[in-house]
């Protein structure tokens, strides 16, 4: 059985060496990929892909999917830059008020995914609209600047030679992981995505849970939220467009299944670090934004397919052992 | 005799991991007969079917049809030879109208477009040949439960349907349609259908087919002629065979009570009352949709009270859901222990400490030290056979997978055990521990209702047996009425008692 353990383990296994390879491509494409100055530039780039995987990853091990990120990232942008801007609140107090925000709006996507039985897919995509319109209302389609320094620290700002906003990220990586490892909600989080009924059976409020996940998402993109606010010193409403299949495609690169149940967190960081090292590679060899629009979508396919492909054969080699079983 | 034979079955073998399912199977289906098949669940009729219709591969065997000899069937061989089959559920789409179900995949064409004005009158002629009047044109949603199942049959004979099957096809249907249906059938038999009809009622069985044939724990015993035998005699060759599993012996009395139910109401259960004592294994008997899993959702929380109480310990309880239900101390080991009792992906430990988690975690963190302590000491107590608490549930036998099930309600130390179908599935030396499981348990004090199917399990195991029929208690025995007629005829709502 420690066959099956260490086989899981080489799956990440795969990626990484996928990550590697990435990488050694762009050094030798590009001279300036290797410099540190870019390393550190791509970490500050993928933080807050980073962060928002870390709720991402919940979201999709039970079995749902929160199409609303990439919005809410825009709308709580608009709101952190109002409140600071042009109602003058303290950078903190704005801070603290868009944690609570983007907690409660993906409090309300639960809470409408549990109580109707409403698809994900389809209960979050709305929601994006409601938060693209909202935060457009907002802004009247302007953008919003002027921030204080220290505001702009937290996602420019370095520690030595470390960002930030890296330190933000591993901490948040840290915190997801240890959910996911060593509490109990985190093990109802795989148990409702692999098999919701017997979890129920099981005595787990599956309801609560699922609440609790898409709360986490909300409040975990609105962390992520911030640190792009501070990083780009700018909220526009079109900056989040999008972000949700940027934080999709590295999940599911990662490992983590599109249909639930199955998922690490270090797997959605290395898929997080490939999207970003592709996304920077590109750009320094000078590849169009629409060629990479295309790259990017064939590698989502390509990982679902993987996905996909690997559970279809595992039932597959299952079903041929129970047959031969049989005429044995 | 072997001429006029429009289907038969040489030695038919069907092996499932760790059960077999169909014993050598012999029997021969005469052309234009109405053919009924009896035997207990689990007697292997559903799997005979299934081997006539393609849906699974025998073991070893043969079936002859057509003139021609096959190793096994496929869903098209069988139909392009005729055989149809009535399921249970149906198989009709409710938003499309009577004809475009019957003509579904083989739709009539006018060119790119459906030609609805054939396929209404095709259907329309088909009704003729059923000796009923349908509009072809109604919707499937908009008809009672007897026209659907006629649209099936329509469906089923459109395809020049030869041998019909029908899996317990009075069961959805009430008794009006019944008698309608009956007609339906003899008028199919007249135009020269061979008709496989599988049911539990035995009124139907004398009142419609020319011969039956019993099965009995996936062997075939024999087949009669309708007119030749009785409802006893058949009874008896169902259910008539020797004891062999061994129960083990009880150690200590029942105590007091501790679990009432009083007129429940609810999911398809109607005023159920009855009263259960600490120690005690009550049965649950009944034929399938009797009630009884029914009856176990109610008490576990999973479906919605609609009257009545549920008394546990002297406390009226109305749990809402399954987490209120296990933390008044009631645990639930489910029929359909794939979907409902584990978590396959998850390994023993995960799965065996499930309902534990809460309890032994501080501040949401699990002691995983008690989470090994826990799946340790179960899959000794319980002796789950494993390389270790790491291997995944899904690779586990049956009977394992059972244990897994059980240790994690144990330790939570509930206070009544509902089993349902305790042992389906599960190979005998298995069943065995199982069954050893259930008796110290009961010795230990621990309440256990056991939902069986299985005669021999129920009468060997309960000490006393609820028969429930048509989501009512029909009877509670003590051990001294203990009878195997006694609780098929009870199951069958007293319609033996002639």
């Amino acid at each position: 059985m420690t066959s099956k353990k260490s086989l899981f383990r080489s799956k990440e296994m795969g990626i990484f060496l996928v990550l590697i390879v990435l990488f050694i491509i762009f050094s030798i494409a590009s001279p300036q990929f290797l410099k540190m100055k870019n390393i550190f530039n791509i970490t500050k780039q993928i933080a807050t892909l980073g962060i928002c995987s870390v709720g991402f990853t919940f979201v999709l091990i039970t079995g749902g999917i929160d199409l609303s990120l990439g919005y809410q990232i825009s709308l709580i942008n608009i709101v952190c830059a109002y409140l600071i801007v042009k109602l003058g609140v303290n950078w903190v107090a704005a801070i603290l008020i868009v944690l609570l925000l983007g907690t409660l709006i993906g409090f309300i996507n639960g809470f409408i995914i549990t109580k109707t039985g409403v698809a994900p897919l389809i209960v979050t995509l709305s929601m994006m609209t409601i938060l693209n319109g909202l935060s457009y209302l907002i802004s009247k389609g302007l953008p919003i600047f002027g921030f204080p320094d220290k505001f702009s620290y937290l996602g420019q700002g370095s520690m030595g030679p470390v960002p930030v906003s890296l330190l933000f990220l591993i901490a948040i990586q840290l915190i997801g992981a240890f959910i996911l490892n060593k509490t109990y909600f985190g093990r109802y989080f795989y148990a409702i995505g692999s098999n919701e009924e017997a979890a129920q059976l099981s005595g787990v409020n599956t309801g609560r849970t699922r609440i609790m996940v898409y709360s986490l998402c909300g409040f975990f993109t609105a962390i992520g939220a911030i640190l792009m606010l501070s990083r780009l010193n700018s909220a526009q409403s079109a900056t989040g467009a999008g972000f949700e299949f940027d934080v999709l495609t590295a999940c599911v690169l990662g490992g983590v299944s599109s249909s639930g149940g199955k998922g690490t967190m270090l797997g959605a960081l290395i898929g997080v670090l490939i999207v970003g090292v592709l996304d920077n590679g590109l750009l320094l060899m000078n590849v169009s934004e629409y060629i990479q629009l295309v790259i990017k979508g064939a590698i989502l396919l390509v990982a679902v397919i993987y996905d996909t492909m690997s559970k279809t054969n595992s039932e597959k080699i299952k079903r041929m052992k129970a047959i031969n079983a049989d005429n044995a | 005799m072997a001429e006029d034979a429009i289907l038969k079955l040489n030695h038919i073998t069907k092996v499932y991991p760790g059960v077999v399912a169909l014993r050598d199977v012999s029997l021969s289906f005469r052309q234009g007969e109405i053919h009924a098949i009896v035997g207990e669940n689990g007697a292997g009729k559903s799997t005979l079917i299934k081997t006539i219709s393609g849906a699974i591969q025998p073991t070893q065997g043969t079936i002859e049809v057509g003139g021609s000899t096959y190793d096994y069937m496929t869903p098209s061989l069988s139909r392009q030879n005729g055989v149809a089959v009535i399921y249970q559920e149906f198989t009709l789409i409710p938003v499309l109208s009577a004809s475009e179900n019957i003509f579904m995949g083989e739709f009539i064409m006018n060119g790119m477009v459906l030609d609805r004005k054939a396929m209404d009158k095709k259907a329309e002629e088909l009704f003729a040949r059923l000796k009923v009047k349908i509009d072809p044109k109604t919707l499937v949603a908009d008809l009672t439960t007897g026209y659907q199942q006629i649209v099936e049959i329509a469906k089923a004979i459109s395809k020049d349907a030869k041998l019909l099957i029908m899996d317990e096809p009075s069961a959805p249907l009430t008794t009006s349609e019944v008698e309608a249906m009956f007609n339906i059938v003899d008028t199919l038999k007249k135009q020269g259908v061979t008709i496989i009809y599988i049911s539990h009622r035995m009124e139907e069985i004398f009142r419609l087919s020319d011969r039956v044939s019993v099965m009995r724990d996936g062997q075939y015993i024999t087949t009669l002629n309708t007119k030749d035998t009785s409802k006893r005699e058949l009874i008896k060759l169902m259910v008539g065979r020797e004891l062999s599993e061994t129960y083990p012996k009880r150690s200590k009395e029942a105590g007091e009570t501790i679990l009432s139910i009083k007129n429940l109401t609810g999911n398809g259960v109607k005023n159920i009352s009855f009263d259960v004592r600490k120690g005690e294994i009550l049965g649950l008997a009944g034929l399938i949709g009797a009630g009884r899993t029914e009856l176990a959702q109610l008490v576990f929380g999973y479906e919605e009270i609609d009257g009545g109480e549920i008394i546990l310990d002297g406390k009226t309880i109305c749990p809402e859901n399954a987490e209120e239900a296990i933390s008044q101390g009631i645990a639930l080991v489910p029929e359909d222990r794939k979907r409902q009792g584990l978590v396959l992906e998850m390994d023993i430990r995960e799965n065996s400490t499930l309902p534990s988690l809460k309890r032994i975690s501080r501040f949401s963190v699990i002691d995983s030290e008690k989470e090994l302590s826990i799946t340790g000491t179960y899959m000794e107590s319980l002796r789950i056979k494993a390389p270790g608490h790491y291997q995944k549930t899904k690779n586990l036998s049956g009977g394992n997978q059972q244990k897994v099930v059980l240790a994690k309600w144990l330790a939570m130390s509930p206070q009544v055990l509902i089993f349902d179908e305790p042992t389906r599935g599960i190979d005998v030396g298995a069943k065995q521990e199982i069954y050893n499981i259930m008796s110290e348990l009961a010795d230990e004090g621990k309440t256990i209702l056991m939902i069986s199917s299985d005669m021999e399990e129920l009468i060997g195991m309960s000490d006393r047996i609820a028969v429930l029929c048509r989501g009512r208690l029909s009877a509670i025995l003590e051990a001294d009425e203990f009878s195997q007629e006694l609780i098929l005829s009870k199951s069958a709502g007293g319609e033996l008692d002639d």
